[in-house]
């Protein structure tokens, strides 16, 4: 496929990144690297530390050691509000949406961050206030015409379809018009229809849009497809990292998938 | 025909003062899942605080600290501003503690100054509400932060702690006698309607000032919930921690507001009960009282909670009346929590809250 926007600079650098809990080791001493505009799958049996690598990077997790660069700024904790507020938006593996409420109002949270008016101004509905929610609202519209989930707009995500939902959490993060978008495993339990669709919108992000992505998944046709690069993990470790084709070949991949006595 | 209207609007009244309580509740549960069960333990703290602050018999260093108190919340709320007006020139760490401490300083100087002599309503009340604020800065470092992502259940549990330690402090620091408060707020009975019917109608100034206030309460709350981007961030905060947190609200300044506006309700409802009653261990008990009145209005009602606390009012005070002819006095004290049992045979999420349907 022909990309629009070439693959850029470095925007994410993390730097030998460890993370343990208690005894645990989850992380240890884990580098790469995320470009703009590319696409960059996470791999790796179950219990490799790849969701654990996407909360530090989103900062619910604060690595014991190591460094995380974001547009050149380095940083050791942040929390999960400040690096949003950078531009970091993510999903998740056991979608998180807010139940009780619609479809637009679950995207129109991923605004919030985006309005300023002050809540006295916001309270009157009125002048600046009302200016803002409606140009607001017009960007969350064109998201749920761009993921194709008119139909259920007015609907609570509570009701709805597993596929759906990880739509929706989707439309969710890109209403924050991120720079860089955490995936965690976003075509898990959905059919092969629905991956179709899922894979084409991502693709489409990142094409339309520009918005660099991180993902992990488990669907090792969709990693090949879809990613640019792909870094794999092992028991916290990254044991591989490169093009689809080359982590492909490579044999210690192989036997971390296939398990082979050490 | 009198007498009737006379009972309906006596209940309608005293209604009011449940509702009072119940949407300190309604507040809680709508902007982070807990049962509140400290909401009456922090009635009893704000009246205590603000009786105690208007007398004269506490040490000065009572005083003292409640100006620092307010001092520092409104050398917040200058930060505060200042950082909304200049959101691209942060003030210097250095400087924004000089203010703060520069205010709280100036506060206790002050109060050094007035002696003990006891502090005006004017002064009393907004020392109060800055007493409130720095509890809800209290439970949510050393309670909720450490309780993030856990079930609701524990955070529930975790209120009943508070509540109980609430009781205690109240009383060690404020003293545990019965207070007499009086805002100036007129007591008097008078007679409503009096041409209509004969002897006219007999209420109490107090009720309804109390109605008045409550009215004002729930307009500000309704709208701060339904159109303000604060009341959506509330509602999200509600649903799922992570998520939140994900799409950039902080959890812990919005767990602050909300138990800081619990507070502010639970000192509206102190001045009123105090008034009334007197200030006393009692007046923690009335929370019981909101439980009937929040399984009738919906746990997730800002307005439910008014009803309901009318609906209970009114219902206790025509069954005391009409019914104890019949079946016994003192129906008053169980007319509610029958009536809540009704409404969850019936309709468990309560007349007025959310029905969540949820494929599973």
């Amino acid at each position: 496929m022909e990309r629009t926007r070439p693959i850029g600079d470095v925007l994410l650098q993390v730097d030998d990144i460890s993370l343990s809990f208690g005894g645990v080791q989850a992380l240890s001493g884990v580098s790469f690297d995320i470009r703009r505009h590319e696409i960059r799958a996470i791999i790796g049996p179950n219990g490799a530390g790849k969701s654990s690598m996407l909360n530090v990077i989103n900062g619910f997790y604060h690595p014991q050691q190591g460094r995380i660069t974001f547009k050149g700024q380095t940083r050791r904790r942040m929390r999960p509000h400040e690096t949003s507020s950078q531009g970091i938006a993510r999903t998740f593996q056991n979608i998180a949406l807010f139940r009780g409420m619609s479809t637009l109002d679950n995207i129109m949270t991923g605004r919030l961050l985006k309005m300023h008016r002050n809540f006295l101004w916001q309270a009157l509905w009125w002048g600046p206030a009302e200016r803002e929610e409606i140009e607001h609202r017009e960007h969350v519209e064109r998201i749920i015409d761009f993921l194709e989930i008119q139909s259920i707009r007015k609907v609570p995500v509570g009701q709805l379809p597993y596929g759906l939902q990880k739509r929706v959490e989707l439309g969710r993060a890109l209403a924050a018009e991120p720079e860089l978008l955490l995936l965690d495993e976003p075509m898990a339990g959905m059919n092969v229809e629905e991956k179709e669709d899922m894979c084409r919108f991502i693709l489409d992000v990142n094409d339309e849009f520009g918005t660099t992505i991180a993902l992990i998944e488990h669907d090792m046709g969709v990693v090949m497809d879809l990613s640019d690069r792909v870094v794999v993990l092992d028991y916290g470790r990254k044991i591989a990292d490169g093009s689809p084709d080359a982590v492909r070949g490579d044999q210690k991949v192989i036997d971390a998938y296939l398990g082979v006595s050490h | 025909m009198g007498p009737f209207i006379e009972v309906v609007l006596g209940g309608l009244l005293a209604g009011v003062l449940y509702s009072l309580v119940a949407l300190g509740f309604v507040l809680i549960f709508k902007a982070s899942g807990v049962f509140n069960f400290a909401q009456g333990a922090m009635v009893l703290f704000a009246a205590l605080s603000l009786v105690r602050l208007m007398g004269d018999d506490v040490g000065m260093g009572h005083y003292v600290g409640a100006a620092a108190a307010t001092g520092l919340a409104a050398g917040f709320l200058v930060l505060m501003g200042w950082r909304r007006a200049r959101p691209q020139t942060p003030m210097p760490a250095q400087a924004r503690w000089t203010v703060l401490i520069a205010l709280a300083a100036l506060g206790s100087a002050l109060a050094a100054l007035h002696g003990a002599k006891g502090w005006s309503g004017w002064v009393a009340v907004p020392a109060a509400a800055a007493i409130m604020g720095f509890l809800a800065v209290a439970i949510e470092r050393l309670v909720l932060r450490p309780l993030v992502n856990q079930e609701p259940i524990i955070l529930f549990m975790s209120t009943i702690g508070i509540a109980f330690f609430i009781d205690g402090f109240a009383q060690t620091i404020w003293g545990s006698e019965i207070y007499t408060l009086d805002l100036g707020i007129p007591k008097d009975p008078m007679f409503l309607l009096e041409s209509a019917f004969e002897g006219g109608i007999l209420v109490n100034q107090l009720d309804i000032f109390a109605a008045v206030m409550a009215g004002v309460l729930v307009v500000v709350l309704a709208v701060f919930f339904q159109k303000t981007r604060i009341g959506r961030a509330l509602r999200a905060v509600a649903d799922d921690h992570q998520a939140a947190q994900s799409v950039g609200i902080p959890l812990n300044q919005i767990w602050i507001i909300v138990w800081t506006v619990a507070g502010f309700v639970a000192l509206a409802a102190g001045i009123v009960w105090g008034s009334k009653l007197g200030v006393q261990f009692s007046i923690a008990q009335v929370a019981l009282k909101a439980l009937p009145v929040l399984i009738l209005g919906g746990l997730t009602s800002v307005p439910g909670a008014i009803i309901g606390g009318l609906m209970i009012g009114t219902g206790e005070k025509l069954a005391e009346v009409y019914l104890s002819p019949f079946i016994g006095g003192g129906i008053e004290n169980w007319f509610a929590y029958v009536l809540a049992l009704f409404v969850l045979l019936f309709r468990p999420q309560g007349l007025f809250g959310e029905r969540i349907i949820e494929r599973i």
